[in-house]
């Protein structure tokens, strides 16, 4: 990297993370005006994205080629009090919490307490939710038998697609003002909602097109000022890029970067979507800029190479914004899971991969920053010399990029009704989840722990933790004469659970729907504006929401262990079991050796335990998948965690696997930490036994010894290794390759290993700055070596 | 069925032949190397093992040619897909020529790919009456003075040598060998010694790869916890310049040459 790139991205690296209140500000001031009485929902979203572009403050940090920024400044990271209003308290914890701090300045502290908090008590829409939901809901909430996203965040998970890449957003408005023309107000009951979204839609287009034209301004003006001539030409072009895009199609590799930049700074202004909004299939995307430089002899690769980094350098400038309570707990990070897809294929179906894939993988090594996080698309058509590249890279230890089948994704969207060449033009993005790109609204909508609903059947529908009778009644442990007994009994508790889950989900979905649309993002993605339909209503091709499931490895064996002690060799009953448990094995050492020991674990490629697995995989599918949302999608499952699976574990007490209470569960699929002890092959043959091309995705981890990746020999077996779980259907694999004995270190020694990154679940981040119970997890994860 | 006696499999074996293997270690060695780190495959028969963690283990056991399978199978996804198998490994697999036979021709007979882990010092006629079974030989070559050989190791190389040349006199092995010289400072690494190695492989018409494995001092604790006397006492493992210089005296005559597994 050049002396630029080198100045940004230690920038990027040295800015803290703050709280801008500028956001809220601003959004308080437009929202004290008269407009919000005057015009419908989404006309005032409209313009009150409009005022935020207007008047936030811009800046053009020195040297930079692509501009732009969510905040003020770089890490400078704002608040949606429309969406939660952070409480003074909540700053307070935010600024001295050790892990994932936000600075609070006393201006911000006093903003809130003076003006955000007491305008919008009671309005946000975390308080209406909370106000809506029904108290069954709350109380198995608040037992974390599952989570919430959207009680924080918008309903965001999408992702751009080619599109975006190919209009600019002139286009998108002649395309706003067809569909205005084309109503029927004799025949569509709908005719005038419709038009309300659309006119939203062109105000939004025509705001960001202004907020681009501020930029153009502010480069001009800093051009006539600088002393420097290299610099001035620089600023002279950026004001001409801001000027062309976002307005019209970018013509240019850099004008394509800035176009996109523009639109991703106008998504996440507009609302906190996450997870996960990014340019999607990123070589594919930028390939035919790079043909068109090339024919009219313009292209510079060099230049190429460095606006790529700068571009890397602008995701890693913007903190996902800072999340309060439970939701902190799930995805405890800085990172806003923007997670860039190459390789793959092309939508005729031959394989994907370009020079800009070898440049991304390149960009991805040099600049090693934790965003945007990024994966590769391998199908049986990618080359191996592809795979090994992106190993190569992933050998260095930090979890980049993510390893995706993408043969098995193209299966999964196809089998939930999507368009096969639609499905080729997608991805993974989040952690594992797939999607449409461009066309699919794939909301996730909370996290479900599997094994806390055992431990609600275990005590007949009673939480010992929340003391409450939260569950059904489905039988005291004296009634279970065989293994099934308690399985259907477990069957009943997860239909009850996911059902309170699901309603839930009706309501405040529409609560989203009507309230709070998402009028900028629904210009980009299809076919909102075919439909006049907003992005949160409905409005996309393609609507699923996700309910992701978690705890498969701990529930198998906690299942395992049941079945085995109990029903199949009777060496304790079941009341005496669970006696052990409620006692946290105190006393029980012995006993609780043997679980650990001496009792079939999942991953190790054991049909005892895996079949298990399988049958809760199974039940929970048919509990979930196809069912309709009441935005006109279906529900749908996967398979991942975040950080969620050490909160899932720190509300239950002992389970039969022998864990001790408040321990994390099993992340993803993989195996629960240290159980697996056949080696990686075992491993991927027991995840495989899952149907993964029935979920929208499924993450499993993978440690291994870095002496592994030592050599090409151990590369290409690697490589092997992955090619096989991908022709068994496995969705996405990742590595640590990392020991232990380094993790320790790090842990003693913080300040010594900053910049040791690993793989927490679907993303990577500092170790130091992830909680302890996070790190002793995943030191205790199985590491595979060589012999 | 027949039976024998095994310590250990191993999935995921990325150094005992081509592509992803099993590894089956069979119990029983006819060799007592000084510095042998599996001292736990020598004695033939189950035996006692008495740890810090494990208490009272026992190591070996006795397993059928279709429990060997039952595990060997599940894999056979992973052989396909990186040109990989069954690696017999040990100890020495020919001490129990029945068992090897059997498991060898099972694999055959599933089509998956065979490699022999072996010491050499074994009857030609068990490896020729096997020979058509096996794709692969790991063959070890540690010292070519017979009087040092005796010392070390405790008994004569002339049946080594001899086996080695009858199997590369064939000229489907001469490639399907790989020969693993362990590296033990002052004893198997004097130039003497690596010098005499070249030139038999030389002479024979070798053009497989050669692995040269460096002395490995992990296996002192298992001596103890197994009861067993550890002669060669604490040598330094040899330093990664040594190892190049020697792998680089191989590579002057032989294409292929690596340092490890």
């Amino acid at each position: 990297m050049n002396d630029r790139i080198r100045k940004l991205r230690e920038q990027s690296l040295n800015a803290t993370p703050e709280i801008s209140i500028e956001r809220a500000k601003l959004l308080t001031e437009f929202y004290s005006s008269d407009a919000v009485q005057q015009y419908s929902t989404p006309i005032v979203r409209a313009l009150a994205f409009k005022y935020l572009l207007e008047h936030k403050k811009i800046c053009i940090n020195e040297e930079e080629l692509i501009v732009g920024e969510r905040g003020p400044a770089p890490g400078a990271t704002p608040t949606y009090p429309e969406i939660c209003c952070h409480t003074v308290k909540d700053l307070d914890i935010l600024n001295s919490r050790e892990k994932i701090s936000f600075k609070v300045s006393d201006e911000t502290r006093k903003l809130t307490e003076t003006l955000i908090l007491p305008f919008w008590k009671g309005k946000s829409i975390r308080d209406k939710i909370f106000q809506a939901v029904d108290r069954e809901w709350i109380d198995a909430y608040e037992a974390g038998i599952f989570t919430e996203f959207m009680e924080q965040r918008a309903p965001g998970h999408t992702v751009a697609g080619k599109q975006v890449f190919q209009k600019g957003l002139r286009d998108f408005q002649d395309e706003i003002q067809e569909s205005i023309n084309n109503l029927n107000f004799f025949t569509d009951p709908e005719a005038f909602t419709k038009r309300e979204q659309l006119n939203a839609m062109h105000i939004a287009a025509e705001a960001l097109i202004s907020y681009a034209e501020r930029y153009a301004n502010l480069a001009r003006s800093m051009a006539s000022q600088a002393q420097d001539q290299q610099r001035k030409r620089e600023l002279e072009q950026i004001a001409q890029i801001c000027e062309y895009v976002p307005a019209n199609a970018p013509r240019t590799f850099w004008e394509a970067l800035q176009h996109y930049w523009f639109i991703h700074i106008g998504v996440i202004t507009e609302l906190n979507t996450w997870d996960s909004f990014n340019p999607g299939r990123l070589d594919q995307n930028l390939f035919p800029f790079l043909q068109r430089e090339q024919n009219e002899g313009t292209w510079d690769e060099n230049f190429a190479r460095e606006l790529l980094q700068a571009f890397w350098i602008k995701f890693n400038n913007q903190p996902a914004p800072p999340k309060v309570g439970v939701t902190a707990e799930e995805s405890n990070t800085y990172t806003d899971f923007c997670n860039i897809n190459i390789g793959g294929l092309t939508t005729d179906g031959s394989d994907g991969v370009n020079e800009i894939s070898y440049m991304i993988l390149d960009t991805i090594e040099e600049m090693r920053i934790l965003q945007p996080s990024s994966n590769v698309q391998i199908s049986k058509k990618t080359p191996d010399r592809f795979l090994k590249r992106a190993l190569k890279i992933i050998k260095t230890g930090f979890g980049q990029p993510s390893v995706f089948n993408c043969d098995a994704i193209i299966q999964e969207l196809v089998r939930q009704g999507k368009d096969l060449i639609d499905a080729r033009l997608s991805g993974a993005s989040g952690c594992v989840e797939v999607g449409a790109f461009g066309k699919e609204a794939y909301i996730l909508t909370g996290y479900f722990n599997l094994v806390k609903v055992l431990e609600i059947t275990l005590h007949n529908g009673f939480d010992p933790r929340t003391q409450k009778q939260i569950g059904l009644k489905t039988g005291e442990l004296s009634d279970f004469k065989t293994f099934d007994d308690l399985f259907s009994a477990y069957k009943k508790q997860l239909k009850h659970f996911l059902d309170i889950k699901i309603k839930g989900n009706q309501i405040i979905e529409q609560i989203w729907a009507t309230q709070l649309p998402a009028v900028f993002l629904s210009i980009i993605i299809d076919d909102c504006i075919k439909n006049g339909k907003d992005y949160n209503a409905g409005g996309a091709k393609y609507n699923s929401s996700y309910i992701q499931i978690v705890g498969m490895g701990s529930i198998s064996d906690s299942l395992a262990a049941l079945k085995y002690h109990v029903f199949d060799n009777h060496t304790i009953k079941l009341p005496e079991f669970v006696k052990i448990l409620d006692k946290n094995f105190v006393g029980s050492n012995e006993f609780r050796q043997k679980l650990l020991k001496e009792t079939p674990k999942y991953g190790n490629d054991d049909d005892y335990v895996d079949c298990l697995a399988h049958n809760v995989f199974e039940v929970v599918f048919s509990l979930v998948d196809g069912r309709p949302t009441s935005k006109g999608g279906q529900y749908r499952i996967n398979l991942l965690p975040t950080t969620v699976h050490v909160y899932f574990g720190s509300v239950i007490g002992a389970t039969p696997d022998g864990r001790e209470a408040k321990m994390p569960l099993s992340e993803g699929i993989s195996p629960v930490q240290g159980a697996d002890i056949q080696g990686p092959t075992a491993v991927i043959r027991s995840a495989a036994k899952l149907d993964h091309l029935r979920t929208g995705g499924t993450l499993l981890n993978q440690k291994f010894n870095p002496s592994l990746f030592h050599d090409n020999i151990g590369i290409q077996k690697i490589l092997h290794l992955i090619r096989a779980y991908f022709k068994m259907d496995g969705h996405h694999i990742q590595f640590n390759v990392v020991d232990a004995e380094t993790l320790r270190a790090a842990q003693k020694n913080p300040e010594q290993y900053r910049n040791l990154i690993v793989r927490v679940a679907g993303y990577s981040d500092y170790f130091i700055n992830l909680g302890s119970q996070l790190q002793n997890e995943i030191i205790r994860r199985t590491e595979h070596q060589s012999f | 069925m027949v039976s024998g006696i095994i310590f250990d499999i191993k999935k995921f074996a990325i150094h005992d032949g081509p592509g992803i293997r099993t590894t089956v270690f069979f119990k029983g060695c006819p060799l007592k190397c000084w510095w042998c780190h599996n001292p736990e495959s020598q004695n033939p028969t189950p035996q006692k093992y008495i740890s810090g963690f494990k208490v009272n283990e026992t190591i070996g056991r006795i397993i059928s040619v279709k429990e060997v399978f039952k595990e060997v199978e599940k894999d056979i996804i992973y052989y396909d897909e990186s040109g990989g198998g069954v690696t017999f490994s040990g100890g020495e697999p020919f001490m129990q020529p029945k068992f090897l036979a059997a498991l060898l021709s099972q694999a055959k007979l599933l089509e998956i790919n065979t490699v022999v882990d072996t010491s050499g010092y074994v009857a030609w006629k068990l490896i020729k009456s096997m020979l058509s079974y096996i794709d692969f030989f790991l063959y070890d070559l540690k010292l070519f003075d017979s009087k040092l050989h005796y010392k070390y190791i405790g008994i004569d190389n002339s049946i080594i040598l001899g086996n080695l040349k009858k199997l590369l006199q064939l000229m489907d092995y001469r490639q399907n060998i790989n020969i693993r010289i362990p590296i033990i400072p002052t004893i198997t690494d004097t130039s003497e010694n690596l010098t005499q190695i070249r030139d038999f492989l030389i002479q024979n018409n070798f053009s497989g790869k050669i692995n040269l494995l460096p002395y490995n001092p992990l296996g002192e604790r298992k001596y103890e916890d197994l009861g067993m006397y550890y002669k060669l006492g604490y040598i330094q493992p040899p330093s990664s310049e040594k190892m190049e210089e020697i792998r680089d005296f191989f590579l002057e005559r032989f294409n292929q040459c690596i340092i490890g597994g």
